[in-house]
Formats: C-alpha cells, structure tokens, sequence
C-alpha cells in the first residue's frame, strides 16, 4: 500500500473535529485535570505562593493590629529577633547543642535498629524472639519516659539523647523491619536458582534490596528525632532551642518563641533535602523517592 | 547438557479446609536437548511442578533427577525465568547477567566475556549499563534468560515468561527464545496456558488436568524445525491445538457438570 492510499483513507480535513488530536490543552484545562503533570516553573511558583499566603494572612493579623503582638507579633519583629539572637546571644551554640544531640541518639538508634530491623524482617526465630516487645514498647510514648531518663540519666546530654533514642529506635526497627520482610520472594528464589548459598542470599540480595527503603525511614526517623529533642529541652535542659524556647515563654518573647519554631522547621527541610540528595545518589536505580 | 525427570511428584498443602492436593503422582520426563512445555487450566499445579523441579519446593513425596541423578534443593545446573520481572534492581544489566557466574567464582575477565557473548546474542550490546527499569517488558526478559544461560545451566525452567508481554512483544519474544534454543539446544522445560505458545516452541506438550493436577497426555509436535511464527497457521498447527483445547475443555465441561 502507498502513502498515497493511507492519506485517502483518513477523513477529510474539513471534518468538525480535528483527528487524532486531543481538545487544546489550555492553562486552566491542564490544572483541572487530575493528575496532569504542570509546568515546572508553575510548580515552584506554587509552593512560594504558599509561604506567601501564609505571610500575607499573618501580617494583615499583625500590621492591622487585629492581634495583640504578645500573642502574635509581626513578621519584621520575628525576623529582627532571629538576627538579634544569632548575632548578640550566641544561639548558634543551642542551635550545635540540639543538632548534637539529636546526631547521636540518632545515630546510636540507627546503629541498633538497622541491622536488627533487617534482621527481623529476615529471620524468623529473631522476629518471633524482638517483635512482640518492641512493638509494644513503641505504643509506649517516649515523652513519658522523661521523668524516668531524668532520674537515670540527670538533666545533661546523656538525658536528651536518651529520650531521642527512645523515641526513634522503637518505630524505626519496625519499620526496617518491613522493608527487608517486603523483599519480593522471586529475587530470593531466582537467587537460589543462580546457585546462592543462603549467606549470598542475604548479603547480596536481601541487603542491597533493602538499602533505598532503609534510608527512606531513616529521613522519616530524623523527623521524630526532632521531635522528642524539642520535648526533652522544653521539660529540663541549659541549653538548645527548645531551652530557648522555653525561656522566651517565661519572659513573655513570643517573637523569639517563633523565631525559635521557625528555625526547627528550616533545619528540618534542609535534612529532609540533604536524605532525599543521599537518596537520589546512592540510589540512582530507585523507582521513586517517597514523600 | 543433561534430561531431567520429575517421578511420581505429589504435593500436597496443607489447608484450613483439609489438604489440598495440588499435584497427584506427576511424571514428566524431558530428554537432553529437549524442548517441553506444560500446559493446562490455572490451578492444575503447573507453576507448583515446575518449582519443585527447580528445587525451591519440596515436594510432599516424589524426586527430581537431572541427568539420572536425584537433586534436592535449588541449584545453577536449573537456570529459571519466572513470568514476573525479577531482574535486581541495583544492579545494571551486565552485573544481572554477571551474578550467577560471580556467584559460583567464575573470574572477572571469563564473566566479562560471557556477559559480552549473550549481551551481542541477545541484542543488548547498547543497553549493557542501563538498570533495569530503564528497559522495556520484552527487553527485561531478555536479560532474564541471559542471566539464567550466563550459568551455563543442563536445564532452562521457564514459567510463563512471556504471561506479561503485549501479544506483539510476546510473538517477538517467542521466536526469539526458538532461534536461542536452536543455537544452545539445552533442555527447557516451559510453563504457559498459551495453547499456541506451547506447539510453536515445543516438542512436546504435557497436557495436565486440575484438582489434582495429573499429566492427562502427552502430546508430541511433530512440526519440522526451525519453525516459523507462519506456521501457527497451518493446518497441523490447527489440529493439535483443536486436540490439546479438546483435552482441556473436557475436564473444564467435567467439572461444570459435577458442580451441576
């Protein structure tokens, strides 16, 4: 058959609706679509859009005297008492102090939990011997046991880190866990099929199967690791930011309060960011990266 | 190179329900170099068969024999390419193709050579560092059977490995896998409830029955090789797969009938 038929056999340009083409994918038709991928200048446009929102609402409360500024003070006041902070009272030293510890109870959490989550989720006499009780421990919430951190441990770092671990091992091993049980069974049993000894099956196959859900948790970890250090500084501690926060709240500073919350959360993103960089590198094979 | 037998397999797992026998004295043998494939309606313990061969099912009684000798457990002399796509993710498709020899100590220079061999057999020169979810369904598969050739296995086991490929893919993928067993003659043993499938590749056609399933015939194809796709449309082409549907339907109809 020549070109020439095929054009023949298609319908007449003059037809009411063109062929073969979808209807003209408009600005306002890509965004009422679900699912619809939007241009990506568009999506970071968004998300400042959203931050803008929020500082727009909070400086018509504030600039507008709707709130009294002991309650809510204004965005230039928090943004003057951020510097002040940094700059006249040495607030990066708590900022070192609480980023110290969370490092370590996380790590140590991490150091523990990791092989024997993997552990878990890969043998069964370990899983029957640790689960039960680590997730019975893990509904225990780990503010509670402060008081007790407190009179085994003092109110020094040791305590803060305590707590931290406490917080983060228990759901973190769990969730390690699940991630080496999910393991698909046909890349163990095509191992096998290859001639793997059950040491290869677990070292070559388990283990790098595991790693991006692992580190994935681990970025989700750090979250609760911030957490439980703000609880722990807010009940006993000289230094840090939640310290500081709650020395701000005797003295009625709501600006510093706030500059304190506020500097949690950018620490917050910028971990998030630096896993999700680690991620992308260590795993450039990787389907997807989680939320 | 060697034959492999299954002798008088039974299995039988245990339920809430009671036992429930999925293979009942099951007896197939292939001979060296030799083409099988197994068809039947799901549930007629086709997959569960073929696992026990490779050793990753013990079976309930029963042996497996590769070249006249009893095996038990799984091992490199059955290579397997299951149906779904079990490529290692972290790794690119040299080192998939390269784990089985990595495994039992072939050294880098001789794995690189057996890798560079099949990656040119297979066509996938280019693609030799993509990981494999860069690659399409036919293309994964492809990988799947060069790792599996990489150990230099007696025996092939495939299940289904073309149950999730588009008909065209799949058409591609079935000639493909004949020419590659013409060149390597090595004993396959093929699972797939693709009746067309089962005369195209096969030599023979274990024709199996459910509830237990048991070998109801054994059917030869006596279709001269090297086949082509155009001989799905002949008229001996057409009668053997009349007679392996009549044979499958007749127990479907059965059991129909019992249900009644």
């Amino acid at each position: 058959m020549s070109d020439r038929d095929v054009t023949t056999a298609a319908p007449p340009p003059a037809a009411v609706r063109q062929p073969g083409s979808a209807p003209r994918p408009t600005l306002a038709r890509t965004l009422l679509t679900p699912k619809e991928q939007i241009p990506r200048g568009l999506s970071v446009g968004l998300g400042i859009g959203g931050f803008a929102v929020v500082l727009a609402i909070w400086s018509i409360l504030t600039y507008g005297g709707l709130i009294e500024p002991l309650f809510l003070p204004e965005p230039g006041t928090v943004a003057k008492a951020l510097y002040d902070m940094f700059v006249h009272d040495n607030f990066a030293a708590d900022v070192w102090a609480s980023f110290y510890r969370i490092i370590i109870g996380f790590l140590v959490a991490a150091a523990i939990g990791i092989p024997l989550g993997i552990a878990i989720g890969s043998f069964r006499a370990v899983q029957a011997l640790f689960e039960p009780i680590i997730a019975a421990v893990r509904y225990m919430p780990a503010s509670a046991f402060i008081p007790l951190m407190i009179i085994w441990f003092g109110i020094g770092q040791t305590e803060k880190m305590a707590v931290i671990w406490f917080g983060v091992f228990f759901p973190l091993t769990l969730m390690v866990a699940d991630v080496s049980a999910n393991v698909p069974k046909e890349l163990v049993n095509i191992a096998y099929t290859l001639g793997a000894s059950r040491w290869h099956v677990f070292r070559r196959v388990l283990l790098p199967a595991s790693w991006p859900g692992v580190v994935d948790n681990l970025r989700i970890g750090l979250g609760w690791a911030w957490t439980y250090l703000i609880v722990a500084e807010l009940v006993a501690a000289s230094t840090g930011i939640g310290h500081v926060i709650l020395q701000s709240s005797r003295f009625l500073e709501t600006e510093k309060i706030i500059a304190g919350i506020i500097t949690i959360g950018v620490l917050g993103l910028l971990s998030d960011a630096a896993f999700r960089l680690f991620y992308r590198v260590l795993f450039p094979y990787a389907e997807r990266v989680a939320r | 190179m060697s034959s492999i037998a299954a002798r008088a397999v039974t299995m039988t797992f245990p339920t809430r329900g009671g036992d429930l026998q999925a293979l009942d004295r099951v007896s197939v043998e292939v001979e060296d170099g030799h083409f099988a494939c197994i068809v039947g309606a799901s549930g007629c313990g086709k997959s569960t068969l073929l696992n026990i061969m490779a050793g990753l099912i013990r079976p309930t009684s029963g042996t497996i024999d590769v070249g006249g000798r009893g095996v038990e457990g799984p091992g490199a002399d059955r290579g397997m390419v299951f149906q779904s796509y079990t490529l290692f993710p972290w790794q690119r498709v040299r080192e998939n193709i390269e784990f089985g020899p990595s495994l039992n100590g072939v050294a880098a220079d001789e794995r690189r050579r057996i890798a560079d061999s099949l990656l040119e057999e297979m066509g996938l020169a280019e693609f030799a560092r993509a990981y494999p979810r860069e690659l399409s369904g036919g293309m994964k598969q492809r990988v799947a059977i060069a790792r599996a050739l990489a150990n230099n296995p007696d025996v092939l086991l495939m299940d289904e490995p073309f149950g999730a490929l588009d008909a065209l893919t799949r058409a591609g993928a079935q000639r493909f896998l004949t020419q590659i067993w013409e060149q390597h003659r090595r004993t396959i043993v093929f699972v797939t409830h693709d009746i067309d499938e089962a005369i195209y590749l096969g030599d023979t056609v274990f024709v199996m029955s459910p509830r237990p399933g048991r070998v109801k015939e054994i059917v030869p194809v006596d279709i001269a090789r090297p086949r082509s796709l155009e001989d799905m449309g002949s008229p001996q082409f057409a009668e053997l797969k009349r007679r392996i549907l009549s044979l499958i339907f007749a127990d479907v109809d059965a059991e129909a009938a019992a249900a009644r």
